[in-house]
């Protein structure tokens, strides 16, 4: 009897303990940070949106579903990029994995043998905004013949759009695929124009 | 440069960080939780909860304030949820019940399991005033806990054991607060999101549409890696690039999830005034990281040389070394962030992931369940050594007896009695069976996954198992209350046992608990433990999936 009525008590305190704190950790702190991002990384914050002529056309975060020779493709992906939902497949390794990966290798018209491993997984999040360099030069030939560029040129594009390991060890060599598809139309632009 | 030495100089960078950093903070915490002071800040919070911050507590009474507090978050978190529908800023985000109440118990004993996806299950008033907010207390009540038990050690001769409610504001006010606004601000540079935008969508440049999600997130992903939480303002955690979109940010993240941990030995040897003692609880703790990410890395990076490499589940910004790195540290603290999918790791990979978990979150483990969970181990070594010469086991000048013994012996056990018995009682249910993804070993593996990472309150998964359904999120939900609040009111128990006791004066026959032949037998005995319990299961999972 003296435990339930201690407890009670207890509670009481707890609630009003709880209660505080919600103000200051669920309210102010939030809106401190938030307060924070606006004064020293508003673009950032807002999710590191890329504008083309006035419109936002997606986050250098985020990765895209590009279809068509004309572009560089992203990895597949769990979820299309549709954005609205985020994971991955989920799937171990064995035949199912392998038999998913065939089908991948199917759709985007490569062979599963010599092809970057990038190229055949889809990632984590399903918003992967790179690939790799090697996936990246896979795909030079077919973007440069869809949009009559030499392929040296594109070659050239992508080793700008290259980004190395910082300090020469951190980080994973990678290509951002809407930078990279954004200067390739660029190119097609100066090319024509 | 090859990937295994830009591999080995960034965990090199990890671990020179958490070597620098640990010094001060540890000292601090030891200062926090011994000042005779009160800031000002926490004087109201006293005034405003009508808590008397100078009377102190013996175990009873502080484990009975445990519960209360944490009973009333699990109350007001759930009906949060429930009623989010007719809160502001609702945006048609929902749960069911069963998964509603999944998640308030998930995110009051620092689980932070989620059977919903963030996207559609939690409103933005949830996130912040909901799941933030017990992202910082839940991370304060193991600290209290552990500091708690360090006092039984370090007292001599007293009735009490400190004050829930001031350890507890301290926690948050004086540790997790000032840390997470700091590293909040710096994620948020490196592109982790913080504004109140709807999810909008947009037409991209090859003329397709997505939605581009906004959120408060960078303020929660801080405290999610800081409190060793780990539920993702997203479904996808760690691997979405809005809460993790660089290397740096990942790295950023590995050495939050790490760093109280690591520092709370320091605080440990300060407070039992012998730093020798927190050296060695350190190094068990150190030795049983190392090896985790060794086995990790090493199956993930073999698995990286096969005919589709590794990158299955994995982000290509963070590749299969940084991955690895994560997976051991986010299941070997009680996170369970993730910032690649465990489920599509190699079988020995997923495994290491499984084991980390099994070893009771001790490498280094989550704040403060960690150091508790350590000294656990160290008082089942000094009695097991105690056994072997024939001397009264004995820690610190405190002797282990009948009860000391028994109140540990228990709190170890209720993990593995949880692990075994659901997990073979879900594999024996039609209805489990039927949600899992995988089958054979691979499948064995997702359900004793969950119900591991439930009663470990760690929160990662093999995310391929559906778990949004009725019976899984009732008994995870069941096996994480157990996982979480019978071992704290038994380790409470022991640390009112402890206290009481007056130290004795060290022999020549007393087992020294710092020297490196003690740190030893600490490592083996864990191994030894978590071996012997869970071999059986393991061999018809991982091992069975590996060999086949």
């Amino acid at each position: 009897m003296i435990l339930v009525t201690s407890f009670l008590k207890q509670s009481v305190a707890g609630l009003r303990a709880l209660l505080v704190l919600t103000v200051v950790l669920g309210i102010l702190y939030p809106a401190l940070v938030w307060g924070l991002g606006q004064a020293v990384g508003r673009n950032q914050a807002a999710g590191s949106l890329v504008t083309v002529n006035g419109s936002v056309v997606g986050s250098s975060l985020i990765g895209q579903d590009w279809k068509g020779e004309r572009w560089f493709h992203s990895r597949p992906s769990a979820s299309d990029y549709t954005g609205d939902v985020s994971g991955g497949s989920n799937l171990g390794p064995g035949a199912d994995l392998d038999h998913a990966v065939a089908e991948r290798a199917q759709q985007a018209g490569i062979h599963v043998q010599g092809s970057p491993a990038d190229a055949l997984t889809t990632s984590g999040s399903g918003l992967d905004p790179h690939i790799t360099p090697e996936n990246a030069a896979a795909q030079v030939g077919r973007a440069a013949a869809a949009r009559g560029l030499t392929p040296s040129d594109v070659h050239r594009l992508v080793a700008e759009h290259t980004q190395g390991r910082a300090l020469g060890f951190l980080g994973e060599p990678r290509v951002n695929v809407l930078e990279l598809n954004l200067a390739l139309q660029g190119l097609t632009t100066a090319a024509a124009g | 440069m090859s990937d295994t030495l830009s591999g080995l100089l960034t965990i090199g960078v990890l671990v020179v960080a958490l070597v620098v950093v640990h010094v001060p903070l540890g000292n601090w915490m030891a200062k926090v939780f011994t000042d005779e002071r009160h800031w000002r800040p926490e004087r109201i919070f006293y005034r405003l909860a009508r808590v008397d911050p100078s009377s102190e507590q013996g175990w009873r009474s502080y484990a009975l304030a445990v519960l209360a507090f944490s009973a009333v978050s699990i109350v007001f978190l759930f009906l949060l949820i429930a009623l989010q529908g007719v809160l502001p800023l609702a945006r048609g985000a929902a749960m069911h019940l069963d998964t509603a109440l999944n998640t308030a118990v998930s995110f009051v004993t620092n689980t932070n399991w989620q059977s919903y996806a963030g996207e559609s299950g939690a409103s933005p008033v949830v996130q912040t005033m909901g799941l933030t907010v017990q992202n910082f207390v839940s991370a304060a009540v193991g600290l209290a806990v552990a500091i708690a038990l360090v006092r039984g050690l370090a007292r001599s001769g007293s009735a009490t054991i400190g004050n829930f409610w001031v350890d507890l504001v301290r926690g948050v006010i004086r540790v997790l607060l000032p840390i997470a606004v700091v590293s909040a601000v710096m994620l948020m540079l490196g592109g982790v999101i913080s504004n109140l935008s709807e999810p909008t969508t947009i037409t991209t440049v090859s003329g397709g549409h997505q939605v581009i999600q906004g959120g408060l997130v960078a303020s929660q992903e801080a405290i999610k890696e800081l409190g060793t939480n780990g539920g993702g303002y997203f479904n996808a955690n760690s691997a979405h690039p809005f809460e993790n979109p660089n290397y740096l940010t990942n790295l950023l993240e590995i050495f939050l999830i790490l760093v109280i941990p690591f520092s709370l030995p320091r605080t440990y040897g300060v407070l039992v005034g012998d730093r020798r003692q927190g050296f060695a609880v350190a190094g068990l703790m150190a030795a049983l990281w190392g090896i985790m990410v060794t086995v990790i890395t090493w199956s993930e990076v073999h698995a990286a040389a096969g005919p589709i490499g590794a990158m299955e589940g994995k982000e290509v910004r963070f590749g299969p070394w940084a991955s690895s790195l994560f997976a051991a540290s986010t299941t070997g603290t009680s996170t369970g962030a993730v910032d690649s999918m465990h489920e599509s790791y190699s079988a020995l990979g997923g495994g290491g992931a499984l084991f980390s978990m099994l070893l009771g979150e001790i490498s280094p483990g989550g704040v403060g369940t960690g150091l508790y969970g350590a000294l656990l181990i160290a008082i089942l070594t000094v009695f097991i050594s105690g056994l072997m010469v024939g001397r009264t086991p004995e820690i610190l000048g405190k002797s282990i007896g009948r009860r000391e013994i028994t109140l540990t012996a228990l709190a170890l056990l209720v993990m593995p009695a949880l692990v075994l018995v659901f997990t073979g009682i879900g594999l024996v249910l039609p209805t489990v069976r039927a949600q899992m993804f995988a089958s054979g070993p691979h499948g064995l593996t997702e359900v004793m996954y969950a119900y591991t990472s439930a009663s470990n309150n760690n929160g990662s998964a093999f995310a391929g198992f559906s778990a949004d359904a009725p019976y899984t999120n009732l008994t995870l939900a069941l096996c994480m209350l157990l996982g979480r609040f019978v071992p704290i009111v038994l380790v409470l128990g022991l640390a009112g046992s402890l206290v009481a006791q007056r130290r004795r004066p060290g022999t020549a026959g007393t087992l020294p608990t710092h020297s490196p032949t003690f740190v030893g037998l600490l490592v083996g005995i864990a191994l030894v433990v978590t071996g012997l319990t869970f071999f059986p299961a393991l061999a018809l999972g991982p091992l069975a999936e590996a060999l086949s």
